[in-house]
């Protein structure tokens, strides 16, 4: 099977989207483009927040067809390398399903098999997991409710590129937040290797109550159109990973 | 907390019966035991027998935990984690699909309350014959990966440390799959997420440091200091000091290393055979570090000596009065 690039956004916020388009829209069509949408809903770790109010969270990412979660803030460092694991899994998983159906004929998927026979397939899903190349593209909500979680959410990112740099497949990271300044995001950190001492250019704040997550979103999903491409990869063996809705 | 937890935990009521869809076993479930990233495990009943049985949603991390007790199980010479009986799906009344395997229900301790119960002498014996089960893991080319005494029972008699959830273990040389940071190595800036033997005796060095705080701790400003001033305010731990530091420090490249100097430490008489042996098995920048330790050594039996001459004054006094 040939090697590719996995496409992700992972979106990091608190509340609900309160200006703009509706976010699970952009976000179905982001995966339309090859690009798998996560969301991470932080919670306060007082426990002061309600945790329904997060319900939007879930939406994006099944739009996106990715994973989503509800955490407290000290749990997100865990909770973003788990997410990004499993969003990977999912969508080599998609890949592999096709190539099935292809082989078999039919519109046979992983859950058809037997699970004796379901173990080697997940092995082909691994080994693409351990080594495609991986581009990332975190996007924070640094509205003001955020103030004190930004120090985790730094951290936690810093955590992610260690994680992921760990498998011998390549990685690009590009970090945005919202609401920029006079435009829908603004670029904390453009495309690069790995994700280290960004301290310096964390944002302190955007001010204001407005969360235009879905504008953000589509602002986020024309940076991969932009990104130059990878250096080892050359246009006979790139692939465009969708995966099949089910 | 319902919303947060949907994604991970699923609630099933004891005496559901649980019937596979391929092998058509039926396992009535009897209560939860636990769950995991990416899973919860139940107490059932199997032909009136008790086993463990653990159900997903996600059947990819199912079948990725199969492959692992499936490698694991073919491990010669050690009983290397629980031994897998069924995988299966369960497709309930209303059409979702679940996946699960069942394993052998382990019973036993955790390894803190069997320490507090059974004395601190075992904490070394535990760790020695771990060690051996690591080293047999390391050598058919897997690491355990998430090593914490959540994953850890130990089972008697004979007792014998042995390992309930192998969800993190990987192939050396990849990416660990699964970890908890307060035993994670690059949680504490002390070396990569690559899975190679070191990693396993990193979190080994944790799981022993927990021992001593429960509660765990923070990294702090500067994480490797933190964790040789909380080695040094451990009591318990004393006899181990120089092992576990090694092992933090990825000093060791294999679990026999570690093996042989925590056996050296443990195994006081045999002193003089094992200052030399030692020597053998320390890399050379490491030897002056340990040279004002080797004076202690010999202060060590004066010191006892004096003591028991102490002892035996004070029976004679207590004799003749």
């Amino acid at each position: 099977m040939k090697k590719g690039t996995l496409k992700q956004i992972l979106l990091i916020t608190d509340g609900c989207s309160n200006q703009g388009e509706d976010p699970s829209a952009v976000s179905a069509l982001i995966r339309q483009q090859g690009i798998t949408v996560n969301v991470i809903g932080v919670l306060e770790d007082d426990g002061s927040e309600d945790p329904e109010g997060l319900q939007e969270v879930e939406e994006i990412a099944s739009a996106g067809g990715g994973v989503s979660r509800i955490v407290y803030a000290k749990a997100l460092s865990q909770t973003v390398q788990m997410v990004t694991r499993q969003a990977m899994t999912q969508t080599l998983q998609g890949v592999v399903n096709q190539e099935l159906q292809q082989i078999l004929g039919s519109d046979q998927s992983m859950d058809d098999l037997p699970p004796e026979k379901r173990g080697e397939v997940m092995e082909v899903v691994e080994d693409l997991g351990e080594t495609c190349d991986l581009e990332v593209l975190v996007l924070v909500d640094t509205s003001a409710s955020m103030t004190n979680k930004l120090p985790t959410v730094k951290e936690a990112l810093e955590d992610l590129s260690l994680s992921l740099n760990a498998r011998t497949g390549k990685n690009r990271f590009a970090i945005f937040s919202f609401p920029g300044n006079r435009k829908n995001i603004s670029e904390i950190l453009s495309w690069t290797p790995a994700i280290e001492h960004i301290s310096s250019v964390f944002p302190k704040l955007t001010s204001g109550g407005i969360t235009p997550t879905g504008p953000a979103l589509k602002e986020a999903m024309f940076q991969f159109a932009s990104a130059p491409a990878l250096k080892e990869r050359s246009k006979t063996d790139e692939i465009i990973y969708e995966e099949p809705g089910h | 907390m319902k919303s947060s937890m949907k994604n991970q935990v699923i609630n099933i009521r004891p005496g559901t019966i649980i019937q596979g869809k391929w092998h058509h076993n039926q396992y009535e479930i009897v209560k939860q035991l636990g769950h995991g990233a990416c899973g919860t495990v139940y107490l059932a009943l199997f032909q009136h027998k008790h086993v463990a049985l653990k159900i997903s949603r996600q059947q990819a991390s199912i079948t990725t935990e199969v492959n692992v007790l499936k490698a694991l199980n073919q491990v010669q010479g050690a009983r290397l984690g629980p031994s897998l009986m069924d995988v299966d799906d369960f497709v309930t009344a209303r059409g979702v699909s679940f996946s699960f395997y069942v394993m052998e229900n382990l019973q036993g301790y955790e390894l803190n309350r069997f320490i507090r119960q059974k004395g601190q002498e075992w904490l070394g014996i535990l760790t020695l014959q771990l060690l051996d089960d690591l080293d047999a893991l390391h050598q058919a080319g897997w690491v355990f990966g998430d090593l914490k005494p959540e994953n850890l029972m130990v089972t008697a008699p004979p007792p014998r440390l042995r390992w309930i959830d192998v969800g993190g273990t990987t192939r050396i040389g990849r990416a660990i799959k699964e970890f908890t940071e307060f035993y994670d190595r690059g949680y504490w800036g002390l070396g990569s997420r690559k899975a190679e033997p070191g990693y396993d005796l990193f979190a080994l060095a944790m799981v022993l440091i927990q021992v001593s705080y429960p509660k765990r701790f923070d990294r702090g400003a500067d994480p490797a200091r933190t964790l040789k001033t909380k080695l040094r305010h451990a009591p318990m731990l004393q006899k181990y000091v120089p092992c576990i530091e090694r092992a933090l420090f990825g000093k060791y490249s294999s679990s026999k290393e570690m093996k042989h100097d925590l056996l050296n430490s443990m195994t006081t008489r045999s002193r003089n055979v094992s200052s030399t042996s030692r020597r053998k098995h320390v890399p050379k920048q490491q030897k002056k570090g340990i040279h004002p330790r080797e004076k202690y050594r010999i202060l060590e039996p004066i010191g006892i000596g004096v003591v028991l001459l102490l002892f035996g004054m004070v029976f004679m006094m207590l004799q003749s009065l």
